[in-house]
Protein backbone atom coordinates (compact mmCIF):
# COMPACT_ATOMS: atom_id res chain seq x y z
CA UNK A 1 0.00 0.00 0.00
CA UNK A 2 1.42 3.36 -0.75
CA UNK A 3 0.66 6.73 0.07
CA UNK A 4 2.41 9.39 2.32
CA UNK A 5 2.33 8.39 5.74
CA UNK A 6 3.19 11.97 8.13
CA UNK A 7 3.57 11.03 12.20
CA UNK A 8 3.90 14.24 14.45
CA UNK A 9 5.98 13.41 17.73
CA UNK A 10 8.98 11.36 17.87
CA UNK A 11 8.88 9.89 21.15
CA UNK A 12 7.66 6.01 21.76
CA UNK A 13 4.63 5.81 20.23
CA UNK A 14 5.84 7.64 16.61
CA UNK A 15 8.16 5.34 16.49
CA UNK A 16 6.41 2.10 17.33
CA UNK A 17 3.17 3.75 14.82
CA UNK A 18 6.33 3.69 12.29
CA UNK A 19 7.11 0.24 13.08
CA UNK A 20 3.64 -0.91 13.27
CA UNK A 21 2.75 0.67 10.10
CA UNK A 22 5.31 -1.48 8.11
CA UNK A 23 4.34 -4.73 9.84
CA UNK A 24 0.76 -3.99 8.65
CA UNK A 25 2.14 -3.47 4.79
CA UNK A 26 2.81 -0.26 4.67
CA UNK A 27 5.41 0.29 2.27
CA UNK A 28 4.74 3.90 1.21
CA UNK A 29 6.97 6.64 2.62
CA UNK A 30 6.78 7.81 5.95
CA UNK A 31 8.23 10.84 7.46
CA UNK A 32 8.57 11.31 11.43
CA UNK A 33 8.46 15.06 12.55
CA UNK A 34 9.48 15.69 16.42
CA UNK A 35 9.93 18.65 18.19
CA UNK A 36 13.26 17.35 20.20
CA UNK A 37 16.49 16.79 18.61
CA UNK A 38 17.12 13.42 19.70
CA UNK A 39 15.82 10.12 18.15
CA UNK A 40 13.39 8.55 20.28
CA UNK A 41 14.62 7.30 23.18
CA UNK A 42 13.37 6.01 26.70
CA UNK A 43 11.61 8.67 29.35
CA UNK A 44 11.36 5.85 32.68
CA UNK A 45 15.18 6.26 33.34
CA UNK A 46 14.72 9.99 33.74
CA UNK A 47 13.17 10.14 37.16
CA UNK A 48 15.41 7.07 38.14
CA UNK A 49 18.68 5.98 36.54
CA UNK A 50 19.85 9.36 34.56
CA UNK A 51 19.44 11.34 37.44
CA UNK A 52 21.73 8.52 39.40
CA UNK A 53 23.98 7.85 37.16
CA UNK A 54 27.76 9.14 38.02
CA UNK A 55 29.21 9.71 34.61
CA UNK A 56 29.63 12.84 33.02
CA UNK A 57 26.97 15.36 31.62
CA UNK A 58 27.76 14.65 27.79
CA UNK A 59 24.16 14.29 26.19
CA UNK A 60 25.03 11.79 23.62
CA UNK A 61 26.46 9.49 26.22
CA UNK A 62 23.23 9.92 28.15
CA UNK A 63 21.05 9.68 24.98
CA UNK A 64 23.25 6.53 23.66
CA UNK A 65 21.58 4.60 26.89
CA UNK A 66 18.37 5.59 26.14
CA UNK A 67 17.70 5.03 22.68
CA UNK A 68 15.34 3.07 21.57
CA UNK A 69 16.63 -0.23 19.47
CA UNK A 70 14.86 1.08 16.00
CA UNK A 71 13.39 -2.12 13.45
CA UNK A 72 14.98 -2.29 10.32
CA UNK A 73 11.97 -1.99 8.63
CA UNK A 74 12.05 1.62 8.93
CA UNK A 75 15.65 2.26 8.67
CA UNK A 76 13.99 4.23 5.09
CA UNK A 77 12.02 6.42 7.32
CA UNK A 78 12.67 9.77 7.15
CA UNK A 79 13.56 11.62 10.58
CA UNK A 80 12.87 15.77 10.92
CA UNK A 81 13.95 16.07 14.06
CA UNK A 82 14.24 19.61 16.01
CA UNK A 83 11.17 20.95 13.99
CA UNK A 84 7.73 21.40 15.48
CA UNK A 85 4.13 20.79 14.19
CA UNK A 86 2.45 24.19 14.15
CA UNK A 87 -0.52 24.05 12.51
CA UNK A 88 -2.93 21.32 10.83
CA UNK A 89 -5.36 21.14 7.71
CA UNK A 90 -6.96 17.67 8.52
CA UNK A 91 -9.39 18.41 4.85
CA UNK A 92 -6.86 19.36 2.66
CA UNK A 93 -4.48 16.76 4.54
CA UNK A 94 -1.32 19.20 5.18
CA UNK A 95 0.11 19.81 8.17
CA UNK A 96 2.17 22.78 8.80
CA UNK A 97 5.99 23.18 10.50
CA UNK A 98 7.82 25.81 12.62
CA UNK A 99 10.42 26.34 10.09
CA UNK A 100 7.63 27.23 6.94
CA UNK A 101 7.32 23.64 5.35
CA UNK A 102 4.12 21.99 4.61
CA UNK A 103 3.75 18.47 4.62
CA UNK A 104 1.35 16.75 2.20
CA UNK A 105 0.03 13.52 3.80
CA UNK A 106 -2.66 10.88 2.55
CA UNK A 107 -2.28 9.62 6.13
CA UNK A 108 -1.81 10.85 9.44
CA UNK A 109 -0.28 9.69 13.17
CA UNK A 110 -1.05 11.64 15.85
CA UNK A 111 2.19 10.87 18.61
CA UNK A 112 3.05 14.71 20.04
CA UNK A 113 2.10 12.81 23.64
CA UNK A 114 2.66 15.40 26.81
CA UNK A 115 4.96 18.13 28.14
CA UNK A 116 5.56 18.79 31.85
CA UNK A 117 3.07 20.99 33.72
CA UNK A 118 4.40 24.17 35.28
CA UNK A 119 3.06 25.56 38.20
CA UNK A 120 1.64 29.71 37.32
CA UNK A 121 3.39 31.16 40.34
CA UNK A 122 5.86 34.33 39.99
CA UNK A 123 9.71 34.55 41.38
CA UNK A 124 12.90 33.34 39.95
CA UNK A 125 13.52 31.02 36.89
CA UNK A 126 16.90 29.74 38.30
CA UNK A 127 16.40 26.16 40.26
CA UNK A 128 12.77 25.50 38.72
CA UNK A 129 12.59 22.19 37.13
CA UNK A 130 10.46 19.84 35.49
CA UNK A 131 11.16 16.16 33.92
CA UNK A 132 9.85 15.59 30.66
CA UNK A 133 12.86 15.13 28.67
CA UNK A 134 16.20 13.99 28.35
CA UNK A 135 17.10 18.18 28.24
CA UNK A 136 14.91 18.66 31.26
CA UNK A 137 16.72 15.62 32.98
CA UNK A 138 20.15 17.08 32.12
CA UNK A 139 19.04 20.38 33.29
CA UNK A 140 18.18 19.19 37.10
CA UNK A 141 21.13 16.78 37.04
CA UNK A 142 24.05 19.38 36.99
CA UNK A 143 21.68 21.22 39.61
CA UNK A 144 21.54 18.78 42.07
CA UNK A 145 25.42 18.79 42.39
CA UNK A 146 25.69 22.25 43.82
CA UNK A 147 22.13 21.84 46.33
CA UNK A 148 22.10 20.35 49.60
CA UNK A 149 18.47 20.92 49.25
CA UNK A 150 15.34 19.84 46.87
CA UNK A 151 11.38 20.53 47.48
CA UNK A 152 9.42 18.11 44.88
CA UNK A 153 5.98 19.55 43.94
CA UNK A 154 3.60 16.78 43.40
CA UNK A 155 3.35 13.00 45.14
CA UNK A 156 2.85 11.24 42.15
CA UNK A 157 5.03 8.73 40.58
CA UNK A 158 7.20 11.08 38.13
CA UNK A 159 7.70 13.30 41.76
CA UNK A 160 8.27 10.71 44.19
CA UNK A 161 10.74 8.53 41.70
CA UNK A 162 12.50 12.10 41.45
CA UNK A 163 12.80 12.47 45.58
CA UNK A 164 14.00 8.74 45.86
CA UNK A 165 16.34 9.92 43.43
CA UNK A 166 17.78 12.56 44.96
CA UNK A 167 17.92 11.15 48.80
CA UNK A 168 20.07 8.60 47.36
CA UNK A 169 22.10 10.86 45.94
CA UNK A 170 22.25 12.75 49.88
CA UNK A 171 19.65 15.62 49.13
CA UNK A 172 17.52 16.89 51.85
CA UNK A 173 14.51 16.47 49.85
CA UNK A 174 11.01 17.45 50.98
CA UNK A 175 7.51 16.45 48.73
CA UNK A 176 4.75 18.89 48.85
CA UNK A 177 1.10 17.81 48.14
CA UNK A 178 -2.37 19.12 48.61
CA UNK A 179 -3.92 15.66 48.56
CA UNK A 180 -3.82 13.91 52.55
CA UNK A 181 -1.47 11.09 51.03
CA UNK A 182 1.21 10.50 48.15
CA UNK A 183 -0.32 8.59 45.03
CA UNK A 184 -3.86 9.36 46.27
CA UNK A 185 -5.23 9.53 43.03
CA UNK A 186 -3.25 6.63 41.32
CA UNK A 187 -3.15 4.05 44.46
CA UNK A 188 -5.60 5.32 46.72
CA UNK A 189 -4.71 5.88 50.28
CA UNK A 190 -4.12 2.71 51.44
CA UNK A 191 -1.31 1.84 49.41
CA UNK A 192 -0.57 5.29 48.79
CA UNK A 193 -0.18 5.96 52.39
CA UNK A 194 1.68 3.11 53.35
CA UNK A 195 4.29 3.48 50.63
CA UNK A 196 4.95 7.42 51.79
CA UNK A 197 5.47 5.86 55.47
CA UNK A 198 8.16 3.40 53.77
CA UNK A 199 9.73 6.65 52.00
CA UNK A 200 9.78 8.69 55.31
CA UNK A 201 11.14 6.19 57.48
CA UNK A 202 14.00 5.84 54.24
CA UNK A 203 14.24 10.01 54.89
CA UNK A 204 11.80 11.63 52.24
CA UNK A 205 9.84 14.52 54.00
CA UNK A 206 6.49 14.63 53.34
CA UNK A 207 4.18 17.63 53.61
CA UNK A 208 0.96 16.26 52.50
CA UNK A 209 -2.70 18.61 52.70
CA UNK A 210 -1.08 21.20 51.60
CA UNK A 211 -0.07 23.50 48.48
CA UNK A 212 2.69 25.76 47.52
CA UNK A 213 1.37 29.59 47.66
CA UNK A 214 4.81 31.06 46.31
CA UNK A 215 8.45 30.79 45.40
CA UNK A 216 10.92 32.88 47.79
CA UNK A 217 14.72 33.88 46.24
CA UNK A 218 15.52 36.92 44.17
CA UNK A 219 18.31 35.67 41.57
CA UNK A 220 17.64 32.00 42.19
CA UNK A 221 14.89 29.78 43.87
CA UNK A 222 15.81 30.13 47.71
CA UNK A 223 12.03 28.01 49.24
CA UNK A 224 8.84 27.82 49.32
CA UNK A 225 6.31 29.18 51.30
CA UNK A 226 2.94 26.74 51.87
CA UNK A 227 -0.29 27.76 52.32
CA UNK A 228 0.03 27.02 55.84
CA UNK A 229 2.32 29.95 56.13
CA UNK A 230 5.96 27.84 56.83
CA UNK A 231 8.51 28.03 54.46
CA UNK A 232 10.70 24.95 53.22
CA UNK A 233 13.95 25.95 52.26
CA UNK A 234 15.62 24.59 49.09
CA UNK A 235 18.26 24.77 46.62
CA UNK A 236 16.01 23.48 43.84
CA UNK A 237 12.46 22.85 43.24
CA UNK A 238 11.10 20.26 41.06
CA UNK A 239 7.60 20.64 39.87
CA UNK A 240 6.08 17.08 39.13
CA UNK A 241 2.59 18.39 38.96
CA UNK A 242 1.52 16.69 35.81
CA UNK A 243 0.94 17.25 32.22
CA UNK A 244 -0.87 19.42 29.08
CA UNK A 245 -1.87 17.55 25.88
CA UNK A 246 0.17 18.91 22.86
CA UNK A 247 -2.79 19.43 20.67
CA UNK A 248 -2.22 23.22 20.23
CA UNK A 249 -1.22 22.33 16.33
CA UNK A 250 -4.58 20.20 15.69
CA UNK A 251 -6.47 23.14 16.75
CA UNK A 252 -9.22 24.69 14.15
CA UNK A 253 -10.26 21.19 12.64
CA UNK A 254 -13.40 20.88 14.94
CA UNK A 255 -11.70 18.06 16.94
CA UNK A 256 -13.00 16.99 20.44
CA UNK A 257 -9.29 18.39 21.93
CA UNK A 258 -10.91 18.70 25.48
CA UNK A 259 -8.47 16.16 27.06
CA UNK A 260 -6.08 15.04 24.28
CA UNK A 261 -7.59 14.12 21.43
CA UNK A 262 -10.83 12.02 20.81
CA UNK A 263 -10.89 8.32 19.21
CA UNK A 264 -12.97 5.25 18.57
CA UNK A 265 -11.93 1.78 19.89
CA UNK A 266 -9.83 1.50 16.59
CA UNK A 267 -8.11 4.84 17.89
CA UNK A 268 -9.39 6.95 14.34
CA UNK A 269 -9.52 10.45 15.19
CA UNK A 270 -13.20 11.70 15.44
CA UNK A 271 -14.24 13.51 12.78
CA UNK A 272 -11.83 13.37 10.45
CA UNK A 273 -10.85 10.46 8.01
CA UNK A 274 -6.85 8.89 7.60
CA UNK A 275 -5.80 10.37 11.03
CA UNK A 276 -5.21 8.27 14.08
CA UNK A 277 -3.65 8.85 17.18
CA UNK A 278 -1.28 7.12 20.31
CA UNK A 279 0.30 6.58 22.89
CA UNK A 280 -0.31 9.38 26.22
CA UNK A 281 -2.02 11.44 23.83
CA UNK A 282 -5.21 9.16 22.45
CA UNK A 283 -8.16 9.13 24.71
CA UNK A 284 -10.15 6.21 23.35
CA UNK A 285 -13.06 3.66 24.81
CA UNK A 286 -10.80 0.43 26.12
CA UNK A 287 -13.17 -2.12 25.78
CA UNK A 288 -11.90 -3.34 29.09
CA UNK A 289 -13.50 -0.78 30.99
CA UNK A 290 -16.59 -0.13 29.41
CA UNK A 291 -17.18 2.57 26.82
CA UNK A 292 -15.56 5.41 28.51
CA UNK A 293 -12.86 7.53 26.45
CA UNK A 294 -9.87 7.70 28.47
CA UNK A 295 -5.77 8.57 28.09
CA UNK A 296 -3.33 6.65 29.15
CA UNK A 297 0.06 7.83 30.29
CA UNK A 298 1.76 4.60 30.76
CA UNK A 299 4.62 3.23 29.60
CA UNK A 300 3.06 0.16 27.54
CA UNK A 301 -0.17 2.24 25.68
CA UNK A 302 2.32 3.69 22.78
CA UNK A 303 2.78 0.17 21.63
CA UNK A 304 -0.33 -1.21 22.46
CA UNK A 305 -2.24 1.90 20.61
CA UNK A 306 0.32 2.23 17.76
CA UNK A 307 -0.19 -1.66 17.25
CA UNK A 308 -4.24 -1.20 16.65
CA UNK A 309 -3.54 2.83 15.24
CA UNK A 310 -1.36 1.05 12.46
CA UNK A 311 -3.66 -1.40 11.25
CA UNK A 312 -6.96 1.20 11.21
CA UNK A 313 -5.16 3.24 9.30
CA UNK A 314 -3.49 0.63 6.58
CA UNK A 315 -7.07 -0.50 6.36
CA UNK A 316 -8.73 2.78 5.98
CA UNK A 317 -5.45 3.70 3.31
CA UNK A 318 -6.54 0.91 1.21
CA UNK A 319 -10.81 0.96 2.03
CA UNK A 320 -10.34 -2.44 3.84
CA UNK A 321 -12.23 -3.26 6.38
CA UNK A 322 -10.44 -3.55 9.57
CA UNK A 323 -10.37 -5.93 12.26
CA UNK A 324 -13.56 -6.91 14.18
CA UNK A 325 -12.42 -8.03 17.86
CA UNK A 326 -12.17 -4.79 20.17
CA UNK A 327 -9.40 -3.05 20.90
CA UNK A 328 -9.06 -4.11 24.82
CA UNK A 329 -5.37 -3.28 26.07
CA UNK A 330 -4.39 -4.08 29.77
CA UNK A 331 -2.92 -1.67 31.09
CA UNK A 332 0.56 -2.03 33.09
CA UNK A 333 2.72 -0.41 34.32
CA UNK A 334 6.05 0.03 36.76
CA UNK A 335 7.64 1.65 39.55
CA UNK A 336 11.04 2.21 41.22
CA UNK A 337 11.19 3.68 44.66
CA UNK A 338 14.09 3.23 46.39
CA UNK A 339 13.81 -0.40 47.53
CA UNK A 340 10.55 -1.04 45.97
CA UNK A 341 9.65 -2.12 42.90
CA UNK A 342 5.44 -1.61 41.69
CA UNK A 343 4.11 -3.71 39.09
CA UNK A 344 0.71 -2.88 38.42
CA UNK A 345 -1.73 -4.02 36.05
CA UNK A 346 -5.10 -2.89 34.89
CA UNK A 347 -6.44 0.46 36.02
CA UNK A 348 -5.94 0.41 39.88
CA UNK A 349 -6.94 4.41 40.11
CA UNK A 350 -10.49 3.11 38.30
CA UNK A 351 -11.82 1.54 41.69
CA UNK A 352 -13.45 2.18 44.75
CA UNK A 353 -12.50 -0.28 47.23
CA UNK A 354 -8.75 -1.31 47.52
CA UNK A 355 -8.03 -5.28 49.71
CA UNK A 356 -5.03 -6.48 50.67
CA UNK A 357 -4.60 -9.75 49.26
CA UNK A 358 -1.59 -10.86 50.67
CA UNK A 359 1.67 -9.23 52.61
CA UNK A 360 1.66 -6.58 55.38
CA UNK A 361 1.37 -2.84 54.11
CA UNK A 362 4.05 -2.04 57.00
CA UNK A 363 6.40 -4.23 55.42
CA UNK A 364 6.68 -3.82 51.87
CA UNK A 365 9.78 -4.61 51.08
CA UNK A 366 8.95 -8.32 52.19
CA UNK A 367 6.33 -8.45 49.24
CA UNK A 368 2.71 -6.89 49.00
CA UNK A 369 -0.37 -7.72 46.77
CA UNK A 370 -3.27 -5.35 46.64
CA UNK A 371 -6.19 -5.48 44.68
CA UNK A 372 -9.36 -2.57 43.05
CA UNK A 373 -12.39 -3.32 42.83
CA UNK A 374 -15.02 -1.19 41.41
CA UNK A 375 -18.72 -2.25 42.37
CA UNK A 376 -16.97 -5.75 43.53
CA UNK A 377 -15.25 -6.04 40.11
CA UNK A 378 -11.49 -6.20 39.88
CA UNK A 379 -10.08 -3.54 37.62
CA UNK A 380 -6.62 -3.31 39.06
CA UNK A 381 -4.16 -4.95 41.28
CA UNK A 382 -0.67 -3.76 42.11
CA UNK A 383 2.29 -5.88 43.67
CA UNK A 384 5.12 -4.61 45.48
CA UNK A 385 8.30 -6.81 45.52
CA UNK A 386 6.25 -9.60 44.70
CA UNK A 387 8.56 -12.07 42.17
CA UNK A 388 8.23 -11.87 38.74
CA UNK A 389 7.30 -15.00 38.29
CA UNK A 390 4.12 -14.28 39.32
CA UNK A 391 3.02 -11.26 36.61
CA UNK A 392 1.48 -13.50 33.86
CA UNK A 393 -1.33 -14.72 36.53
CA UNK A 394 -1.57 -11.11 37.66
CA UNK A 395 -1.91 -9.84 33.92
CA UNK A 396 -4.14 -12.80 32.82
CA UNK A 397 -6.36 -11.52 35.42
CA UNK A 398 -7.68 -8.98 32.74
CA UNK A 399 -7.82 -11.14 29.84
CA UNK A 400 -12.07 -10.54 30.20
CA UNK A 401 -13.47 -7.23 29.51
CA UNK A 402 -14.01 -6.17 33.88
CA UNK A 403 -17.25 -4.36 32.82
CA UNK B 1 17.08 -16.09 15.15
CA UNK B 2 19.92 -14.99 18.13
CA UNK B 3 18.85 -13.30 21.39
CA UNK B 4 20.74 -11.33 23.32
CA UNK B 5 19.85 -9.54 26.46
CA UNK B 6 22.02 -6.76 28.03
CA UNK B 7 22.10 -8.58 31.78
CA UNK B 8 24.09 -5.06 32.75
CA UNK B 9 21.06 -3.51 31.93
CA UNK B 10 18.04 -6.14 32.28
CA UNK B 11 16.08 -5.48 35.32
CA UNK B 12 13.85 -8.45 35.67
CA UNK B 13 10.77 -6.93 34.99
CA UNK B 14 9.66 -10.05 33.67
CA UNK B 15 7.47 -8.46 30.78
CA UNK B 16 9.34 -10.66 28.51
CA UNK B 17 8.68 -13.95 29.74
CA UNK B 18 4.73 -13.17 29.16
CA UNK B 19 5.48 -11.42 25.53
CA UNK B 20 7.59 -14.80 24.34
CA UNK B 21 7.42 -17.44 26.67
CA UNK B 22 8.89 -19.46 24.09
CA UNK B 23 12.42 -17.73 24.66
CA UNK B 24 12.24 -16.21 28.04
CA UNK B 25 11.41 -17.44 31.45
CA UNK B 26 11.37 -16.14 34.52
CA UNK B 27 12.88 -18.44 37.24
CA UNK B 28 11.81 -18.92 41.04
CA UNK B 29 14.89 -16.95 42.06
CA UNK B 30 12.84 -14.18 39.89
CA UNK B 31 15.94 -14.22 37.48
CA UNK B 32 15.69 -13.69 33.96
CA UNK B 33 16.12 -17.11 32.23
CA UNK B 34 16.53 -17.25 28.31
CA UNK B 35 16.77 -19.08 25.02
CA UNK B 36 19.59 -17.44 22.96
CA UNK B 37 18.88 -19.12 19.87
CA UNK B 38 14.98 -19.59 18.73
CA UNK B 39 13.26 -20.52 15.27
CA UNK B 40 12.72 -17.38 13.10
CA UNK B 41 8.89 -18.39 12.93
CA UNK B 42 9.07 -16.90 16.35
CA UNK B 43 10.08 -13.75 15.60
CA UNK B 44 6.74 -11.50 15.63
CA UNK B 45 6.61 -12.84 19.42
CA UNK B 46 10.35 -12.15 19.94
CA UNK B 47 10.05 -8.67 18.80
CA UNK B 48 7.14 -8.13 20.97
CA UNK B 49 9.11 -9.34 23.79
CA UNK B 50 11.94 -6.78 22.63
CA UNK B 51 9.37 -3.61 22.49
CA UNK B 52 7.98 -4.63 25.69
CA UNK B 53 11.04 -4.60 27.86
CA UNK B 54 10.89 -1.66 30.13
CA UNK B 55 14.94 -0.89 30.43
CA UNK B 56 15.16 -2.51 26.56
CA UNK B 57 17.87 -4.75 27.22
CA UNK B 58 16.49 -7.19 25.07
CA UNK B 59 18.60 -7.44 21.24
CA UNK B 60 17.53 -9.63 18.08
CA UNK B 61 19.75 -10.84 15.66
CA UNK B 62 20.13 -12.96 12.60
CA UNK B 63 21.22 -16.42 13.26
C1 LIG C 1 10.16 11.09 34.08
C2 LIG C 1 9.18 10.09 33.56
C3 LIG C 1 9.13 8.80 34.13
C4 LIG C 1 8.22 7.85 33.66
N1 LIG C 1 8.23 6.62 34.26
C5 LIG C 1 7.31 5.70 33.88
C6 LIG C 1 7.29 4.42 34.52
O1 LIG C 1 8.08 4.11 35.41
N2 LIG C 1 6.35 3.53 34.12
C7 LIG C 1 5.44 3.83 33.13
O2 LIG C 1 4.59 2.98 32.82
N3 LIG C 1 5.47 5.02 32.49
C8 LIG C 1 6.38 5.96 32.84
N4 LIG C 1 6.40 7.19 32.20
C9 LIG C 1 5.42 7.46 31.13
C10 LIG C 1 5.93 7.13 29.72
O3 LIG C 1 7.23 7.58 29.53
C11 LIG C 1 4.99 7.74 28.69
O4 LIG C 1 3.76 7.04 28.80
C12 LIG C 1 5.50 7.66 27.24
O5 LIG C 1 6.67 8.42 27.09
C13 LIG C 1 4.44 8.17 26.27
O6 LIG C 1 4.94 8.18 24.96
P1 LIG C 1 4.29 9.05 23.79
O7 LIG C 1 5.11 8.76 22.58
O8 LIG C 1 2.84 8.84 23.74
O9 LIG C 1 4.44 10.59 24.23
P2 LIG C 1 5.74 11.45 24.60
O10 LIG C 1 6.79 10.59 25.15
O11 LIG C 1 5.21 12.58 25.40
O12 LIG C 1 6.27 11.99 23.20
C14 LIG C 1 5.68 12.98 22.44
C15 LIG C 1 6.76 13.58 21.54
O13 LIG C 1 6.14 14.48 20.63
C16 LIG C 1 6.91 15.66 20.53
N5 LIG C 1 6.02 16.77 20.15
C17 LIG C 1 5.10 17.39 20.91
N6 LIG C 1 4.45 18.35 20.22
C18 LIG C 1 4.98 18.33 18.99
C19 LIG C 1 4.72 19.09 17.78
N7 LIG C 1 3.79 20.05 17.74
N8 LIG C 1 5.46 18.80 16.69
C20 LIG C 1 6.40 17.82 16.71
N9 LIG C 1 6.68 17.08 17.81
C21 LIG C 1 5.98 17.33 18.92
C22 LIG C 1 7.49 15.84 21.90
O14 LIG C 1 8.65 16.66 21.84
C23 LIG C 1 7.79 14.40 22.31
O15 LIG C 1 9.08 14.01 21.96
C24 LIG C 1 7.31 8.17 32.63
C25 LIG C 1 7.35 9.46 32.04
C26 LIG C 1 8.27 10.41 32.50
C27 LIG C 1 8.29 11.78 31.87
S1 LIG D 1 11.61 -7.48 30.20
FE1 LIG D 1 13.69 -6.71 30.03
S2 LIG D 1 14.28 -6.17 32.10
FE2 LIG D 1 12.53 -7.52 32.20
S3 LIG D 1 13.37 -9.57 32.45
FE3 LIG D 1 12.98 -9.25 30.31
S4 LIG D 1 14.93 -8.47 29.55
FE4 LIG D 1 15.01 -8.25 31.73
Amino acid sequence: MAGHVVVVGASLGGLRAAEQLRAAGHDGPITIVGEEIHLPYNRPPLSKDVLADAGDDDVERLHAGLVFRRRASIDDVEFLLGRRAVASDLVARTVSLDDGTTLAYDGLVVATGLRARRLPLPGPAAGRHVIRTLDDALGLRSAIRTTATAVVIGAGFVGCETAASLHRLGIRVTVVDPFPVAFERALGPLLGGAIQRHLETAGVRFRTGTGVVSYTGSHAISGVTLDDGTTVSAGLVVEAVGSACNTEWLAGNGLDLSDGVLTDNDLRVLGVDRVVAVGDIARFPNALFGGDPRRVEHWSMPTDTAKRAATTLVADLAGAPVAAAPFAPIPSFWSDLLDLRLQAFGSPALGDTAVVESGDLDHLADGVLVTYLREGRLVGNVAVNLPPVRQRALRDAFLLPVS
Amino acid sequence: MKITVDLDKCQDHGQCAIAAPVAFRMNDEGNLEYETTVEDSYLDEVEEAADVCPVQAILIGQA
